[in-house]
């Protein structure tokens, strides 16, 4: 086999998986080394990809020219728009895939890119000299040099499962872990930490009464994820929807001190937004049901996921519990619930470009960054490949700011106010959310794609035409007037003022009372695709707010364009706290921006900071 | 943050008078910086029994320039970071008056100090984290206190009374906030549902209390900037004699000739506590001279910025055409009518004011300045227009906001309302939310805490959420 690659991938997980599809796409040799093919893009967890946060990261993915989109497109079995009772802005859509054909088809398309090969075997050591990166050295003992390197380990390092009183070492769903990588990357300098996460049981559906669950159904018309699908039709599955109750929260308190979580045998940090429910009776005492959806492992499967309801409880009590849950009274556990524990990097020593800062071309991304979900994972991976390959290329690096995308959001969080618990993505972390809506991504983000040498060309020719129809229509909205004798009644009928003199399109549907399905009983309405035609209403309708954010953004821009000076020795700025000239030195900011976003940095440090730079320009 | 940009915080020593300047006989220069201690053992010869300069102690001893002595002194120095700078900071206290106070500053300066710009001693405890925004300026209202009470609110600032204000409304938002942000990031929970009606209640809620604060300013403004007065009244009415009266002193020319007043004469004085500037106008009226025309534009500009205007009407004559014309322009203010000369036989008819001021509510006293008849009424019927001026709740009477807190509310307000409209128009939460968010925003500048004071924490905390 060949030896030396322009750049390589440790792992192939959804950010692996991305990061080398980006790098090969855009020219680059890859090989990607994983401890098992058959977990290319493995979904250990829930059985979905998408949601409030999550699925404007896949569109954002996809307008970069990422593959998530694409393959769930192809392999989801049940889509749903959520957040439709909100406004559009809001608007998240989230769909149940079929997790081995979302392997299976990720697999294909890896093994037909042209300049990519996949490898399995388990890398032990990053092969550094004098701080230069030299390549890899396998657990086989062979070296494959690199110019560039992505780690995306996901959770494999030294990982630990938690099962009650049972601990053990070993990777999600069975796998092996990787237990020599971490004290390389220490060697290397690398701070690694402990995070943990978990995830539910899986039961048979023919165990469990579906008549006493409540169905939910995928949307009538579905959506797709991916710019380049405009239209999906399939067969959907369902999913279900039940609830604790007292005999639930019961059973677990009285095993509170089996639990490892609470035995103190776990010493990794678990995010509060996915507690085990050993976690939320525990917290929330007063709450008397939790809710929980059953969803389907797939199509081929008769395995389902108990949403809601991860543990580190004991099997035999977690078989106890959950058969207090209305409809899951016979259920037959197919694989028990468990936590599991592993390592991953500060992302405070992660540049924006999600560079390791210490050594030139170690680019790091996922969970191993701490962060959680797929999708986090995924858009990490895009930006960690597409830098590796910028950066052996010399060009100009793919930094994606936080009025630009989600993704710059997820990353400028990570790199900068850093975490404490694994990472989430969340529609309230972005401050211009009017702005980054899951429909405009395209018109945010194809752009830099296509220059950075991933967006191809069948793309940005769809992208141009549809930003080309969304502009024609605002257009002729604002062009087409109507007479009062012509809108009178249909104004009336919507409960809003008549008018007496001619009104535009567009100014009728700035009203409240009007959406823009309501103007197809006035005038001829073009057929847009749901994201075209959410551009249209929302751009219409909020523009003044649209307007107002932009004016932010300026403002905003105008601390980010302050650059910090690379070398700057923050112990010689007197005046400055201890404690923000020590967050200063970690995290050295590139801007007076991303300096104010440190937690640990007060307004008056900043101004400190400020006046510094300005006495230092001037003399 | 851009003001403060322009000042140099930087390792330069600064030195000025830390006590108003004036002709009392002790006065304290305040030196703050690295070279403060040095600089005072230059000029500081400490007395035999007392030992040479020491943190948190006072050292007796002489200023001394070369051989010639200066001024006998206590030094005291504080080391930084514990001083109010949280810089070195050395205090001479002199009492040798004015002349030997700036003897010694130039001493100070041509040893190393310069002169420090206004507020900037305040300015770098600031920055250096020894005090909040709201205190920073507090302390500087302090400094420019020139009544007791305005003293007394400065005090309470210090102690955050603003801070806690604010706070507690900051609070409500966050509350709101949050449950907005769970309801938005998760839609698929079992979660209440923000109701807008419920949102529009707590809403308005808020916004009484940030009103409240908003409308504390003008009565901020009195007692920050004085109460304005404005004496108004044919010329040789008696202003000037009752200005005298009311002060104490003979501040203005009292004599007989129409228009001896010119210029605007303005007295400072306290009554009741409270700080008062009395503008004896010119007369306003149609003039002929040149200086006595710019003397009536000033006239009209400080009529139109008072707070109360004193009427005065001569007790000795009828009411004349200038008198009711005068009248008639004071109806859109708060209103004393003065009738003077009350030691002369009267012939002015109350009927007749009332006449001219149907249906409006005003006080009405008769004074004689010549031998202060009447003149303690008028003075406790103003200290009740100062005290009704802006009725206030009793919690809200030790606050007090400044034009910069002024500016943050108004926007507050304006985004309030905003979001009221949406609310009522029922346009989507996550509309209705940037305006609740740019709210919030404003009110956490007024204490100069970071927006990002984590909503998501509180999320977590307070609702069980998971996949």
């Amino acid at each position: 086999m060949k030896n030396n690659f322009d750049i390589i991938v440790i792992g192939a997980g959804h950010a692996g998986c991305e990061a080398a599809l980006a790098a090969s796409r855009m020219g680059s040799s890859v090989c990607v080394f994983t401890t098992n093919l058959e977990s290319i893009a493995m979904m250990p967890c829930n059985p979905s990809i998408g949601g409030t946060g999550k699925g404007h990261l896949v569109r954002e993915i996809d307008a970069l020219g990422g593959q998530m989109g694409l393959n769930i497109d192809k392999t989801f079995i049940q889509s749903r728009m959520l957040n439709t009772a909100k406004g559009p802005a809001v608007h998240s859509l989230r769909a149940q895939a079929d997790k081995n054909a979302y392997h299976i088809e990720m697999k294909k398309t890896l093994e037909k890119q042209k300049n990519l090969r996949i490898y399995q075997c388990e890398v032990k050591e990053i092969v550094v000299d004098n701080k230069s990166l030299k390549g890899i050295r396998t657990i086989t003992n062979q070296f494959y040099s690199c110019k560039a390197l992505v780690l995306a380990t996901g959770t494999f390092l030294r990982s630990k499962i938690f099962i009650g009183e049972g601990v053990f070492e070993a990777g999600p769903n069975g796998l092996s872990s990787s237990n020599q990588l971490s004290k390389s990357l220490k060697e290397i300098g690398m701070k690694l930490r402990r995070f943990k996460t978990g995830t539910p049981a899986r039961v048979l559906s023919s165990s469990l009464d579906f008549s006493k669950m409540i169905e939910q159904n995928g949307d009538e018309t579905i959506v797709p994820f991916s710019f380049m699908n405009d239209f999906l039709q399939k067969d959907q599955v369902k999913c279900w929807l039940t609830y604790t109750n007292e005999a639930t929260h019961q059973v677990i308190r009285d095993n509170f001190h089996r639990s490892a979580l609470f035995g103190g045998q776990i010493e990794g940090i678990g995010p509060r937004y996915c507690p085990s429910i050993e976690d939320k009776v525990n917290r929330f005492a007063d709450k008397e049901r939790h809710q929980t959806f059953i969803e389907p492992e797939g199509l081929e499967t008769e395995e389902m996921y108990i949403q809601g309801m991860s543990s580190s409880l004991p099997e035999d009590v977690q078989e106890d519990f959950y058969k207090t849950i209305p409809g899951l009274e016979n259920l037959f556990i197919t694989r028990p619930a468990y936590a599991i524990e592993y390592d991953c990097i500060d992302p405070l020593q992660l540049t924006k470009t999600l560079e390791y800062k210490e050594i030139k071309g170690i680019f790091c991304a996922g969970q191993f960054n701490g962060s959680s979900g797929y999708e986090e994972a995924a858009a990490q991976g895009l930006v960690a490949g597409m830098n590796a390959h910028l950066m052996i290329n010399n060009k100009e690096p793919l930094v994606l700011g936080r009025d630009e995308a989600y993704i710059g959001v997820l990353i400028d969080d990570m790199v900068t106010k850093g975490t404490n618990e694994p990472y989430r993505i969340m529609t309230s972390r972005a401050e211009y959310r009017l702005l980054l809506r899951q429909d405009n991504a395209d018109r945010r983000l194809t752009e830099i794609g296509f220059r950075a040498g991933l967006v191809d060309e069948k793309r940005y020719e769809k992208y141009l035409k549809s930003k080309d129809i969304v502009e024609k229509e605002i257009n002729r909205l604002k062009n087409t007037l109507l007479k009062p004798s012509e809108v009178n009644d249909f104004l009336e009928n919507l409960n809003t003022t008549r008018v007496e003199k001619s009104i535009s399109l567009y100014d009728l549907l700035k009203r409240p009372q009007i959406n823009y399905s309501n103007l197809a009983d006035l005038t001829y309405i073009p057929n847009l695709s749901y994201h075209e035609r959410i551009s249209v209403e929302v751009e219409v309708k909020y523009d003044g707010y649209i307007r107002k954010q932009l004016q932010q953004v300026e403002r905003f821009k105008k601390l980010e364009n302050k650059k910090i000076p690379e070398g700057i020795n923050y112990n010689k700025i007197s005046n400055l706290r201890i404690e923000a000239v020590q967050k200063l030195e970690e995290i050295r900011p590139q801007s007076i921006g991303q300096a104010a976003r440190i937690s640990g940095v007060s307004p008056a440090d900043i101004n400190v900071l400020l006046i510094y730079l300005e006495k230092k320009a001037r003399s | 943050m851009n003001n403060i940009d322009k000042i140099g915080v930087s390792h330069e020593t600064i030195a000025a008078l830390a006590t108003p300047p004036g002709n009392g006989g002790i006065g304290i220069i305040r030196i703050s910086g690295k070279k403060s201690k040095e600089i005072a053992n230059k000029i500081f010869k400490p007395s035999k029994k007392n030992g040479g300069i020491k943190n948190r102690y006072l050292s007796y001893g002489r200023i001394m320039d070369n051989d010639k002595i200066i001024d006998e002194v206590l030094v005291s120095f504080m080391q930084g970071p514990h001083s109010f700078t949280g810089e070195d900071v050395i205090e001479i206290n002199g009492h040798g008056g004015r002349i030997a106070m700036d003897n010694i500053l130039s001493l100070v300066i041509s040893n190393g100090a310069r002169i420090a710009q206004p507020g900037e001693f305040t300015r770098r405890a600031f920055l250096n984290g020894r005090i909040d925004l709201s205190q920073a300026e507090a302390i500087m209202d302090i400094i420019n206190a020139s009544s007791d009470s305005s003293f007394n609110i400065a005090v309470d600032q210090l102690n955050g009374s603003l801070s806690d204000y604010i706070k507690n409304v900051r609070d409500k938002f966050i509350d709101i906030l949050v449950n907005i942000t769970v309801n938005i990031d998760y839609p698929d929970e079992d979660i209440e549902e923000v109701v807008y009606s419920k949102l529009l209640e707590d809403l308005q809620n808020i916004l009484v209390d940030v009103n409240k604060l908003y409308n504390t300013y003008e009565r901020s403004k009195i007692v920050r900037e004085g109460y304005n007065i404005a004496l108004v009244g044919r010329p040789n009415v008696g202003k000037s004699a009752l200005m005298n009266s009311l002060v104490g002193e003979d501040r203005a020319i009292v004599t007989d000739i129409a228009g001896t007043t010119r210029d605007l004469i303005e007295v400072n004085l306290q009554i009741d506590g409270n700080k008062v500037t009395l503008v004896d106008t010119a007369g306003i009226r149609e003039a002929s001279d040149y200086i006595e025309k710019i003397g009536i534009e000033k006239s009209k500009e400080a009529f139109n910025k008072s707070e109360l205007v004193l009427v005065l009407l001569d007790g000795s004559m009828e009411l004349t055409a200038e008198d009711i014309h005068i009248l008639e322009n004071c109806k859109n203010k708060d209103t004393i009518i003065v009738i003077t000369k009350d030691d002369l036989n009267s012939k002015l008819d109350e009927k007749q004011i009332y006449d001219v001021l149907v249906n409006y509510d005003i006080d009405i006293v008769r004074v004689s300045s010549k031998e202060l008849l009447g003149i303690d009424k008028l003075k406790d019927i103003i200290s009740n227009k100062i005290k009704n001026t802006n009725i206030v709740e009793k919690s809200l009477t030790n606050l007090y906001i400044n034009e910069r807190h002024k500016e943050s509310l108004s926007a507050a307000i304006s985004s309030m309302k905003d979001a009221i409209t949406l609310i009522e128009n029922s346009e989507p939460l996550e509309i209705v939310e940037i305006d609740i968010n740019h709210a919030y925003e404003s009110i956490l500048e007024i204490i100069g805490e970071n927006a990002s004071i984590d909503i998501i924490d509180k999320v977590f905390e307070r609702f069980c959420l998971g996949k």
